[in-house]
Order: structure tokens, then C-alpha cells, then sequence
């Protein structure tokens, strides 16, 4: 193993991690505010895709198309928050499963009811094509390096707003006490609608971003999804910064999981069972790191004050 | 009847040869209509129905149900079109999973089964069954065929297919025709749609040739993740990997790319050019392979249909291991485990007038014979 | 268990379902119409199974989001004792699998309760959206496990080609199949009653209503908690062996995260924690699912729609509807 590969490696799951952060960030959000559990987050992360593609072969621009996803998505968050989540906020956690997991069953077949069922074109932008030389004599994907700059830039984003504005203010005073700022006069409502449909926004970004790498698709935000369950409850259900960096544990631990263990076992087995174990094993790496976190830490790395 | 999705009841043409049965035929389709695969199912059904609507035969009725790709729900279907709609032939999965759920109990049950695609190495050895038969290929097939091109032009392959029998099958298939050396095998997770962890592995592998088999959304991932790495290695699949259901989702991104497949639209015979030109005044769009395979399922259904009784199994079995049809794909017979003996040859990847397509460049196999037709007992 | 010898109208209507469960089949076998035994046999095993979730979620307030993973272990059992029972290969210590299902039953039962014990043990450490979300992890674990485990199908799953057999019962013939999958559940409902009714049953449903309080009359709410959690798993387990059976076949889709949703959307449906709640919910489920498949290609977009209104203005589910608020909870 060459430090070439390792350094691409590390990049990759970097890039993934980014990726589960922008899903992450809006589930955590909603559950620290809201304490709602929102199984239908992976359906606005396709939404967000299926409006960049749209939007996208229509205008020939993917600029105009990342915009749109966000914009839609947003919509879609906020009118579904209109419509049905706002009257779960005071149901417990199994009626909020239900109610989501219902919603996912709307949203995909919905979607393919607009858009058929052939999966859709999105490409990457000119300007982000190709690949960049990096030290070490390999190459490495402009865009891949762009979604990693572009997490880095909401990361930072979600801090400043969170830490430093007024909206931030309230969505802090509404993770420690929801009665106390109902009673100093928030409009609460809309507050609820805002930060739902930001949640919403940021898992549209992430679908349109990964659209453009993968394919666009009804149901392909629901292993995504998983991931970024098993990432908020690593870093600790409510917290961004938990969010954070549970996203980039679980990056990382995937992509070299896939990578070194099949290379481990060869060194016991014949390759071709080597991989087919590996495979298996990395595949069920990142589930057994979460089992081994919350045995010890049973409400994740960074608890927040109230999950 | 309102219970059925769709039905399909259609006129009697004059029957050209002599005496033909006008007894009723039912036929269930299980397809995936709904769920991620549903472009695949889609592609089978529309093919199917187009050899039946040409046929104008009314005594066939076509029953279509959605299994969701579930195994579980094909299962619950096939029941019930057994037991219910007393259906007498089954047709239509397109993935071996639930093709294993469905077709050995249906056979079990005394009924037809015509594969339109799915083809596990299961059911063409040992446990064949005389009421089963595949129209499309065996599993292993398009696998071998690249196995055999890839001896031509490379010495150090990577070979890649996700973790679950199919998968095993293709790189299997693959290994049994390639002589060359193995640069890595590499299986990773189903429905997994990041690659760039096996990208890079193929980057710094020393490979001069990469093989792949990734079906629907995970290829469509793959190449355009391969597409934007700046790795230069050639990459080669099955048919599937480069269909016209994931062509227009790739994009330019799988322009140039080599596959094995039994059919390809600028085929140049009869029934080739009357399927295509049919299929697109049909349905507005080009065919894929599934589409073709389901065409021909229904044409062999339709051919026994005129001459034997459903009802009569060693009869109607006999006219449909003729295979007295006309085959877009040129020639079509059965081998004695009931699956084609068949042309396979390579195409790639082209643009023609906006649209990606696939091109024929050459024959790779001729009349290629799947590897376990011998241990079948019919 | 006095409480349940009073007729009310929450019994009357349980008596009314599962009458209406047997009379549904034995009705198709006098019309010629198997195929409405199999949907029967279907409702009663979903049924089972949600019996067992019910158990942890109802009573408990266990919201478990991982109860496939029990489901399809139940599943593969049976798939894998019967497929080494056919080919003769032997499997552990020189047993070579079989076709009973007398013995498949307890091995299922046991290994699902193993399972469980070692999945509750870490997850009940937690609690409320932590639970729910350990659990799925756990399934997922052995979802990804059986998919990429090659040597009994993986993805593709494994074909039971001939029914497992019972004893004195031909277990082909739907109708006989269907008892015996009638009178397991019933069984299963009467321990639910039992456990609900017994010391056991009281201080797990007051675990849900106030862990403190438990704690300090000196009961422990883990052990109570683990406890549920591997009877439940037990039960569901039993399910998922004879789901297999059902379907003769038995892949990773029993195992996979839409099945524990499933199972929850059947508790729900019914009424949560009620006694016949699940029974309710699986005959509502199966028959919506197959209705709707008749009516329309895009009936998960209406099956959607359904368990949203079920959700958010018929809190009691089917039996919260015809027989007023439960007693308890």
C-alpha cells in the first residue's frame, strides 16, 4: 500500500463524510428542536436531486439546478411540516416513525408518478470535470474535492448562523427549554416551519451534490438515510457537532473498511474469499462501531442537553 | 376481473399452419413495476405485450402484476395467480432472487415458467425442470463472452461485482473463459453507490483492464465516478452494465465502453429491424435487452400456443423447445436444459444522431452453450 | 387475568376477529378459492409476529425498529434446517438438518431468544430515539450479514422446496397449513394475555408509565425490560420460521428495515398494546395491500396516505375505533 492510495483513501472518506454531514445536520436539527424524529429526511435528499436534474437538462445549467434543489426541497419541507408534521411534535416517538415512515411510501411513489421510473441524467458541471494531480503522483476527482470544500463552507455556515444570529438564538433557546420560548414570545410556529425546512434544504443540497456523482433515482435516499441515523446517534442525537464528527467517523471507518479489511484477510484466505468475507465484514463495520459506542456512551459522543 | 392490473385480450389472426388450437391460453406476468428496478420490469412487460399485440392471438390473456422487487410479494402473487387467476403459464422476473422465490414451487405446482431474464446457475444444472425455460441466457453467459474478448487485448484485469450471487456468477463466469493474470477481485456492497474506494484500489492496481458488473443505479454510479477519476484503464462489462435502460442516465461518461450482449439495436436482420421500429412506434423510446428477451418469451409462448395444448405438458414443452421463432437476436434455439444456445458479440457505446446506443463490433462466441446444460436431466 | 373474563366490547369485537379469521379460509375452501386461505394464513402469521413486537412496544414502551432481524433469523432456521435436511449435509455436530417442524419450532424459538438477549443487552442500556435507532442498527448488521454470506443464497435466498411437515398434518394443503398457524397464534394471544396479567406484566407496563417509581419499590426495570425483550423476540421468531414455511422460501428481505416498519404500521393499525391490536392490523394491512394492488400500480403511494390519516386522526388504530378508548395506557 503506497502513501498515494492511502492519501486518496482518506480523501474519499472525507468526501463521504462531508456528504452524511449535510443529511445529518438537518436530522439533528429538527430532533434538537423539535425532539421529532424524521424518517422522510432521505425523501427531500431525492427531491433535491430530482429537481437539480430537472431543473438542470432544462436549463442546461447545473448551477440553476443546485439552486432549484434547494429552493424545492425547502418547499417540499416546509409544506409538509405545514401539513403533517406540525401536529406530531406533541405525539411520542412511535407515532412520529408511523407518520414519516408513511410519508416515505407518498414521496416515492409520488415521485415516480411525476417522473417515471428510468433513473435520471444529471452530470457534473464543466467547470468541476476532471481530476487534479495530488502529492504522491496520483490523481483526484475536481468535484469530489469541491463537495468536500462545499461541506466545509455549511459546517462553518451552520456555526455562524446557529452562533451568531438572532434565528441561531432562538434555535438555541428552543433546544434547552421549548416551553420557555414559547412563553418570551417566539412566534414558535414558524419557527418550527423555518428550521424544517433549512433541515430540508441541506439534505437537498446533498442530493442534488451527490446526484451529479451517482444516479437520480426514487428510493435512493433511503440507505443514505440509515447512515446518517447511525451518524447522529454516534455524535449524540440534537448536537451539530456531534453531527460533525460523527459523520467523519463514519466516513472514514467506512471507506477504509472497504478498503483495508478484504486486504487483511488475504493475508489468511484466497482472494476470492478474502473478498467476498471482507466485504461482508466492511459492509457491517460501521453498525458494530455504533453498537460498540453506544454500549459505552449510551447517548452518543457529544450528548445534548435534553435528547 | 377488476382485481387484474392489466389484461390484455387481442384479435385472431388466420393461423398459417393448418390446424391451430383455439383454446384459451393465461399467462401471469410478475415484473417490477414500482421500486428502483421498476425500469427493468417496465421494459419486459411493454416487450412482452408487443410480440402479443403483433400476434393478434385473443385466446391469450396476459395477467401483469408489480412484485416491488420484493420475494415475498412475487410469492404472495404467484399463489395467487396460480390458485385465483389460474394462470398456466408464469413469466416476467427480472431478478434471480425472487426468481428463486417463485419458479421452483409454480414448476412444482405443474406450470409453465419462461424466464424473460433471470437465469441463476440454480436452475440450469442438476435441479433443472422440464416445464422451466429461459428465453434469455444463462446468468453466467455475458460474463464469459467478456472473459473471452478480454484474452484478446489484456494481461492484468481487475474484475469487480457486487457481493451476492449474481455477482459471484459473473466474476465466476468471467474467470472460467479469462487466461490472463487477476490484478484483484473485488465485491462490494449491493445497492452501494459511492465507488471511489474501489476507483482508487483500480488506480494504483497496475490493472490494463477493468471488468464490471454493476446493474441499474450502481452502474449508472460507477462510470460516471470512473468518468471524473482521470484513471485511463478500459472498462468492460456485461450488456446489462451498458443497457439502454442506464444509458441515457450514464450520460457521455460510458461513451466507448465495451460489453458482451445477444442483441444490440443496429442488428441488421428482419425481425430485428420490424422489433425496433415497432417497439419505438409503440412506446417512444429505444429498447433494451430486457425488452428484446421479453419480446422473444412471448413469441415462443405464442408458437407452442398454436400447436399443442397448455394443458398437454409434454406436448406444449416439445413445440416450445423448438423454438419456432423470430428472433431479433437472429438465431435461437434451446440447449437440452432448456436455456438459448445463442450468438453473443461484443458492442460499444456510441452516440448516433443525440441518443446513446449501443454499436456491434464484433462476434465473440458463436452458438455458445451455457457450462451446466450437462449436468441436466431431462 | 379477572379483568379478562369480563365481557366487554373489546372482547366481544376480539371474538368477533378471530372468528372472522376462521371463517374467512374455511369460507375459500368451500367456494374453490385457495388462494384466500394463503391471505388468511398470511394475516395470521403477520399477526404473530406483531404479536411478539407488541409485547416489547405495547406493553414495554419498547419502540424496537429492529424486530426483522428476529423475523428473518425465525425465517432462515427453517430455510436452513430444511435445506440440510433435504440435501443429508450434515450442519452442527453431526445433525444434518430435518423437515419437522417440531423440532425447527424450538430451535427458532431458542436462537431468536439468544439473539435477543444479546441485541436487548446492549440496546436496552438506552432509551427513547437511542433504542429506536440501535435496534435498526442491529438489524441492518444482520441484514448486510446475510446478504453477503454466500453459503445459503445471500441475496438470492434459499428455496424450501417442500413444505416442512407436522406430524399427523399435511402440511401442503393450505387449509391444514392455516390451523396450524390459527391455533399457534391463538396461543401466542392467550400468554400475551398471561404475562399482561401477571406480576411480571404489571411492572413491565409500569416501567413505561414511571421508571423511577419502579425502581424504587425495588424493582429492576433492565431485567423486567431484557426480559420482554426476549420473550418478544421469541415470539416474532416463531413467526418469521413460519413465514419461510409459508412462502417456502426465505431471502434478506425478511430481515431488511421495511419489515420492522411493517411490523410497527401492524400494531399501530390495530391499536397499540391492545390484546388483538395486531391481529386487527394485519388483517387490515394485508387487505388494503391487496385491494389496492388490484386497484392501482401506484398503491404505496395510497397505502401511504392511509397510514398518515391512521396516524395522525385515528390514534387508536381499528380497535381504538370500534371499541373506545383502552382500559389501559
Amino acid at each position: 500500500m503506497t502513501f498515494a492510495l492511502a492519501l486518496e483513501q482518506l480523501l474519499n472518506g472525507l468526501q463521504l463524510g462531508v456528504m452524511l454531514f449535510l443529511m445529518a445536520a438537518g436530522l439533528t436539527l429538527i430532533f434538537g428542536v423539535m425532539g421529532l424524529i424524521n424518517l422522510a429526511h432521505g425523501s427531500l435528499y431525492m427531491v433535491g436531486a430530482f429537481a437539480c436534474a430537472v431543473v438542470a437538462a432544462w436549463t442546461g445549467s447545473f448551477w440553476i439546478g443546485l439552486v432549484a434543489s434547494l429552493a424545492c426541497a425547502a418547499a417540499a419541507g416546509a409544506v409538509v411540516e405545514l401539513l403533517v408534521i406540525r401536529k406530531l411534535y406533541d405525539r411520542d416517538h412511535l407515532d412520529q416513525v408511523l407518520a414519516t415512515f408513511a410519508l416515505i411510501l407518498m414521496f416515492s411513489e409520488g415521485t415516480r408518478w411525476l417522473f417515471g421510473s428510468f433513473p435520471l441524467y444529471l452530470d457534473i458541471p464543466p467547470l468541476l470535470q476532471g481530476a487534479l494531480p495530488l502529492p504522491g503522483g496520483t490523481e483526484y476527482p475536481v468535484y469530489r474535492l469541491a463537495i468536500i470544500a462545499a461541506g466545509a463552507v455549511v459546517a462553518f455556515g451552520l456555526y455562524m448562523l446557529i452562533s451568531r444570529t438572532r434565528l441561531g438564538m432562538r434555535i438555541r433557546a428552543g433546544e434547552s427549554d421549548r416551553e420557555m420560548i414559547g412563553a418570551l414570545g417566539v412566534d414558535i410556529r414558524t419557527l418550527y416551519t423555518v428550521v424544517f425546512a433549512l433541515g430540508a434544504a441541506l439534505a437537498g443540497l446533498a442530493g442534488a451534490l451527490v446526484g451529479a456523482l451517482q444516479s437520480v433515482q426514487v428510493g435512493m435516499g433511503e440507505p443514505v438515510l440509515i447512515l446518517a441515523f447511525v451518524v447522529i446517534v454516534i455524535g449524540g442525537i440534537g448536537s451539530i457537532k456531534g453531527a460533525l464528527l460523527g459523520a467523519l467517523l463514519v466516513g472514514v471507518t467506512d471507506t477504509m473498511g472497504r478498503f483495508l479489511l478484504p486486504k487483511i484477510l488475504a493475508l489468511f484466505v484466497p482472494p476470492a474469499q478474502a473478498g467476498m468475507i471482507g466485504g461482508a465484514a466492511a459492509s457491517m463495520l460501521i453498525y458494530i462501531v455504533m453498537a460498540l459506542i453506544l454500549a459505552v456512551k449510551p447517548r452518543g459522543l457529544f450528548p445534548a442537553a435534553h435528547a | 376481473m377488476k382485481k387484474l392490473l392489466a389484461a390484455a385480450t387481442l384479435a385472431l389472426s388466420v393461423s398459417t399452419s393448418g390446424h391451430a388450437f383455439a383454446e384459451p391460453l393465461k399467462i401471469g406476468m410478475i415484473t417490477t413495476l414500482s421500486g428502483g428496478g421498476a425500469g427493468l420490469g417496465i421494459d419486459t412487460r411493454d416487450g412482452f405485450m408487443l410480440a402479443i399485440k403483433n400476434s393478434g392471438n385473443k385466446d391469450v390473456t396476459v395477467v401483469t402484476e408489480d412484485d416491488a422487487q420484493k420475494p415475498e410479494l412475487a410469492v404472495q402473487i404467484a399463489d395467487k395467480m396460480i390458485q385465483s387467476n389460474q394462470v398456466d403459464i408464469l413469466t416476467g422476473i427480472v431478478w434471480s432472487n425472487l426468481l428463486m422465490a417463485v419458479a421452483p414451487s409454480a414448476v412444482a405446482q405443474g406450470k409453465f415458467y419462461v424466464s424473460t431474464n433471470a437465469a441463476p446457475a440454480a436452475l440450469a444444472g442438476a435441479n433443472c425442470n422440464k416445464l422451466y425455460f429461459n428465453a434469455a441466457y444463462q446468468n453466467d453467459n455475458l460474463h464469459e463472452a467478456m472473459g473471452e474478448y478480454a484474452n484478446k487485448s489484456y494481461k492484468k484485469m481487475f474484475i469487480l461485482a457486487p457481493n451476492y450471487p449474481a455477482g459471484k456468477d459473473s466474476l465466476t463466469g468471467f474467470k472460467r473463459y479469462y487466461k490472463g493474470e487477476l490484478a484483484s477481485e473485488v465485491y462490494t456492497q449491493v445497492g452501494q453507490t459511492d465507488y471511489a474506494a474501489e476507483i482508487a484500489q483500480m488506480r494504483a492496481s497496475g490493472a490494463d483492464g477493468i471488468f464490471v458488473f454493476l446493474p441499474g443505479g450502481m452502474g449508472i454510479a460507477f462510470m460516471k465516478q470512473f468518468a471524473q477519476s482521470g484513471v485511463k484503464i478500459p472498462v468492460m462489462g456485461p450488456g446489462f452494465s451498458f443497457s439502454q435502460d442506464v444509458l441515457p442516465a450514464i450520460g457521455d461518461a460510458a461513451l466507448g465502453a465495451k460489453a458482451s450482449g445477444q442483441w444490440a439495436p443496429d442488428f441488421d436482420n428482419e425481425a430485428s429491424k420490424k422489433f425496433l421500429a415497432d417497439f419505438q412506434k409503440e412506446y417512444g423510446r429505444l429498447p433494451s435487452i430486457y425488452a428484446v428477451q421479453a419480446y422473444d418469451a412471448a413469441q415462443l409462448i405464442l408458437s407452442a400456443a398454436g400447436k399443442a395444448s397448455v394443458k398437454d405438458a409434454d406436448a406444449f414443452g416439445a413445440e416450445l423447445r423448438k423454438a419456432d421463432i423470430k428472433s431479433p437476436r437472429g438465431k435461437f434455439t434451446f440447449n437440452t436444459n432448456q436455456h438459448p444456445i445463442q450468438d453473443i458479440y461484443l458492442t460499444e457505446v456510441v452516440k448516433q444522431n443525440g441518443v446513446l446506443t449501443n454499436k456491434t463490433v464484433e462476434k465473440i462466441f458463436t452458438d455458445h452453450k451455457d457450462a451446466y446444460a450437462k449436468d441436466c436431466k431431462i | 387475568m379477572r379483568e379478562a373474563m369480563i365481557v366487554t366490547r373489546e372482547n366481544l369485537i376480539n371474538l368477533i376477529l378471530a372468528a372472522l379469521l376462521l371463517a374467512v379460509p374455511i369460507g375459500a375452501n368451500w367456494l374453490g378459492q385457495p388462494f384466500y386461505i394463503t391471505l388468511a394464513t398470511r394475516v395470521a402469521i403477520l399477526a404473530l409476529a406483531a404479536t411478539g413486537l407488541n409485547l416489547a412496544l405495547g406493553l414495554g414502551g419498547l419502540v424496537s425498529f429492529g424486530h426483522a432481524a428476529f423475523f428473518g433469523l425465525g425465517g432462515y432456521v427453517a430455510g436452513i434446517l430444511a435445506s440440510h435436511g433435504f440435501s443429508g449435509e450434515p450442519l452442527l455436530f453431526g445433525f444434518s438438518g430435518t423437515n419437522q417442524m417440531w423440532v425447527i419450532w424450538p430451535v427458532a424459538v431458542v436462537l431468536s431468544g439468544l439473539v435477543g438477549l444479546a441485541i436487548g443487552a446492549i440496546s436496552l442500556r438506552t432509551s427513547g430515539v437511542y433504542f429506536i435507532m440501535i435496534t435498526l442498527a442491529f438489524a441492518q448488521m444482520v441484514y448486510y450479514f446475510a446478504v453477503s454470506w454466500p453459503a445459503y443464497g445471500g441475496e438470492d435466498g434459499l428455496s424450501i422446496l417442500v413444505r416442512n411437515q407436522f406430524p399427523g398434518v399435511m402440511t401442503m394443503r393450505p387449509m391444514s397449513f392455516f390451523l396450524i398457524c390459527y391455533v399457534i397464534l391463538l396461543v401466542s394471544i392467550g400468554l400475551f394475555a398471561l404475562i399482561r396479567a401477571s406480576r411480571f406484566g404489571s411492572a413491565l407496563q409500569a416501567t413505561r408509565q414511571n421508571e423511577v417509581r419502579v425502581a424504587t419499590v425495588g424493582i429492576q426495570p433492565y431485567r423486567i425490560r431484557l426480559t420482554a425483550f426476549v420473550i418478544s423476540a421469541m415470539i416474532t421468531g416463531l413467526a418469521g420460521a413460519l413465514f419461510a414455511d409459508l412462502n417456502r422460501f426465505v431471502s434478506p428481505s425478511m430481515l431488511s428495515w421495511h419489515m420492522s416498519g411493517e411490523l410497527i404500521v401492524l400494531i399501530i393499525l390495530g391499536g397499540t398494546g391492545r390484546l388483538f391490536g395486531p391481529l386487527a392490523g394485519a388483517a387490515l394491512y394485508v387487505a388494503f395491500e391487496y385491494a389496492l394492488g388490484g386497484i392501482t400500480e401506484r398503491w404505496q403511494f395510497f397505502l401511504g396516505l392511509i397510514l398518515l390519516l391512521v396516524v395522525l386522526f385515528a390514534r387508536g388504530g381499528l380497535l381504538g375505533l370500534l371499541a373506545g378508548r383502552a382500559r389501559h395506557g
